[in-house]
């Protein structure tokens, strides 16, 4: 299936980008998880045609690479938003309230978890468990880990950061 | 380069260290500032920045030692400040704002508003066979009645009952610095294990300490080794499972953020006593900071020659690497743990072979979870008679709990075992907040157990625990109370465990897990029961 923009092009995936990754892992066993790795913190998602380059590369089926990809939970093989909110629903955070958390962003962006808003800004993701359990519940948007969250000020937050209109009350 | 010429290399720069670290805690104001995730996410790294500027205000020479957690995460960020002829005391809820009003709480007697005095910091030391031990304890504030201030035992409530051996240098030493894991004796386990002890002394002292795998399975870690060192083929190698999938437990990420180097320093010696030439941690993915104080202390480690070509001199050589898990909860099991280092979809295969016959890549495998590494050089420094002495004769040594949930002090406890559960939650935990009504309290994770009030009085031990129809686990342990629904509880791990077991290869098991599911979800009633 061929990879497109939200406009229908191909989307123009830089191949080249690749190469030092093969250089860095040449001749180490087990280095297709860390490659894949590698391949989805430059594209922000694994492409197909990425896919067949590095089965292409390691000698091994597409099929194996494929199989690999889609068991690990951390693999995206469809472009995912600008930004990123991983909402912990670990068991701590579950008590203390992560489902009434990921109601309020529905109901504020209109997406469920694993679902990207339409503008492509924002994709939710639950993850279990960031290790943080003192603090639930927590979030990570890009990476910086938010303990204590309320859905008021969370949602404030995202807005905030993601550069869009400021709350104004809901 | 000699043995003797290692030895003495790595003992001259242990001097240095502990003269370094000496200076370094005497100086005109000594600070911590806690830089664990939790503390970074309650903003420590603001607090940094302000005690930073108030230090610079007030014009005052100080060391900075970024510490990470001390295991209260209720009261974090946390800043200590200890001054020469003043007292060292541990603030609470020392955010950047509130670091202005510690400073002035501190040296000009001004009342706290929004930061707390947790207590008055002293560091305690065992000394036993040579080896030392030295660890934080937190004692009340001096003011009389102080809450949380325990009848006959200085230490505040949350310390009172805990025993700190692999969290003893947490909160204590800088994780970046190994020079600071040098002046706590750090690497003489080792050390005496390479100069004075051949692998089978080694693994006859580990099976005589009767240290139990910390992963949950409680499997004599001695024992384990054994088998890996029995099996002739080589390469060999060892492993750290530090995939700690269980939601609620912590224990393995602050072990690793807090003291890298102790759980480096335990696989050396696994891979000394096996005869293992590589080996790998297994980090989950969700811990970059625990990933990114690992590579730190390897660099640092491999400097100093504790790891690499011929260690110390010695006829030994070892290296580490550490692998990233790419999020499947199945992978900490073992052989799926291995499949995924292999670079395969993480699929556990059945055993027996086990990993000490036949583990990654076909070869004999030594697996321990990361707190099992931390217990090791403490061992070997102190002796298998002292780590035996502690805890109960079955379960020898301590136990080391995240503690969550509904509970008014949450964080991360190590107590001896026997301990009961009521003392964990009422003495250490402080009970359940608001006057509520304890209902449950879960232990070994998702797959684990939910003890309700009747049990409470349980020791904590594998053996009672799992009698009581729970298990130890890996050490998760979060409190329900009153108020969280058990039904909509048990359908939250039926949910995760149907999440999670998609990658097992056996239907049977989904089916299991899907059918429970549904059952719970038509059992639901809409009130707490």
């Amino acid at each position: 299936m061929p990879m497109t923009d939200g406009n229908g092009h191909d989307s123009g995936v830089d191949l080249a980008l690749m190469e030092p990754i093969f250089e860095k892992y040449r001749d180490q066993p087990g280095a297709l998880i860390p490659i894949l790795q590698q391949a989805q913190d430059i594209y922000n998602y694994l492409p197909a045609e990425v896919l067949r380059l590095i089965a292409d590369r390691l000698g091994v089926s597409l099929g194996k690479v494929y199989g690999v990809a889609t068991f690990y939970a951390q693999f995206y093989l469809e472009r995912r938003g600008k930004h990123i909110l991983k909402v912990c629903d670990g068991t701590a955070c579950h008590v203390k309230g992560t489902p009434i958390v990921l109601t309020a962003l529905e109901e504020e962006f209109g997406i469920q978890p694993g679902q990207t808003t339409p503008d492509g800004n924002l994709t939710v993701e639950i993850v279990y468990c960031m290790g943080s359990c003192a603090l639930a519940p927590v979030a990570v948007l890009d990476g910086k880990v938010i303990g204590r969250v309320r859905q008021e000020t969370l949602i404030k937050t995202i807005n905030k950061h993601i550069g869009q209109r400021e709350e104004c009350g809901r | 380069m000699t043995v003797l010429a290692g030895m003495d290399l790595l003992a001259v720069r242990r001097r240095q260290a502990i003269e370094q670290w000496q200076e370094k805690v005497s100086a005109d104001l000594y600070v911590t500032v806690g830089m664990g995730t939790c503390g970074l996410a309650a903003g420590a790294a603001e607090s940094l920045a302000a005690v930073e500027e108030e230090i610079a205000r007030r014009n005052l020479k100080a060391v900075i030692n970024r510490v990470s957690c001390v295991g209260m995460c209720s009261y974090e960020p946390q800043v200590e400040l200890k001054a020469a002829g003043r007292p060292h005391i541990n603030y609470g809820q020392a955010t950047s704002a509130n670091v202005p009003e510690i400073f002035a709480a501190y040296f000009d007697g001004a009342p706290l508003k929004n930061a707390v005095e947790v207590g008055w910091v002293a560091a305690t030391e065992t000394r036993h066979n040579g080896g030392s031990l030295r660890s934080l304890v937190f004692n009340s504030p001096a003011a009389e009645g102080a809450p949380g201030a325990d009848q006959g035992d200085q230490r505040i409530g949350f310390h009172a009952k805990q025993l700190r051996i692999v969290l003893s240098n947490c909160g204590l030493i800088d994780p970046e610095s190994i020079d600071d894991y040098l002046a706590q004796d750090g690497y003489s386990g080792l050390v005496k294990a390479l100069t004075t002890m051949t692998p089978e002394q080694v693994i006859a002292e580990m099976k005589q300490s009767g240290l139990r795998g910390r992963g949950g399975g409680g499997f004599t870690t001695g024992l384990k080794w054994e088998l890996a060192r029995r099996t002739q083929r080589w390469p060999k190698y060892v492993i750290c499972n530090a995939d700690e999938g269980d939601p609620g437990a912590f224990m393995d990420r602050s072990t690793l953020e807090g003291d890298p180097h102790s759980v480096i320093e335990g696989m050396i010696i696994a891979a000394y006593a096996i005869g293992a030439r590589y080996g790998y941690i297994y980090c989950r993915a969700e811990y970059p900071l625990a990933i990114r104080r690992l590579q730190i202390a390897l660099a640092q480690a491999r400097e100093l020659n504790l790891l690499g070509e011929r260690i110390l001199g010695t006829d030994f050589s070892f290296d580490l690497a550490v692998k990233e898990g790419a999020g499947a909860f199945v992978c900490g099991e073992e052989t799926a743990l291995m499949a995924s280092i292999q670079g395969e979809r993480g699929q556990p295969w059945p055993r027996p072979p086990y990993p000490a016959v036949a583990g990654l890549w076909g070869q004999p495998t030594n697996v321990n979870n990361v707190k099992s590494y931390a217990y090791t050089p403490r061992i070997l420094r102190m002796g298998a008679d002292w780590f035996r002495s502690l805890g109960t004769p079955g379960s020898p040594g301590t136990a080391i709990f995240a503690l969550t949930g509904m509970v008014n002090r949450t964080g991360l406890i190590e107590v001896p075992m026997g301990i009961t559960l009521r003392e964990i939650i009422y003495d250490i935990g402080g009970g359940i907040p608001n006057g509520r009504k304890f209902k449950a309290v879960q232990t070994g994770g998702p797959l684990g157990g939910c003890l309700p009030e009747a049990y409470l009085d349980t020791p904590v031990d594998f053996d009672s625990l799992c009698a009581a129809g729970a298990v130890m686990g890996s050490g998760g342990m979060i409190v329900a109370d009153e108020t969280t629904c058990m039904v909509e509880f048990a359908k939250y791990f039926m949910q995760f465990a149907c999440d999670e077991s998609w990658q097992m290869p056996a239907v049977p098991h989904r089916q299991h897990a899907h059918a429970r599911d549904s059952g719970a979800h038509l059992g639901r009633r809409g009130r707490a029961i």
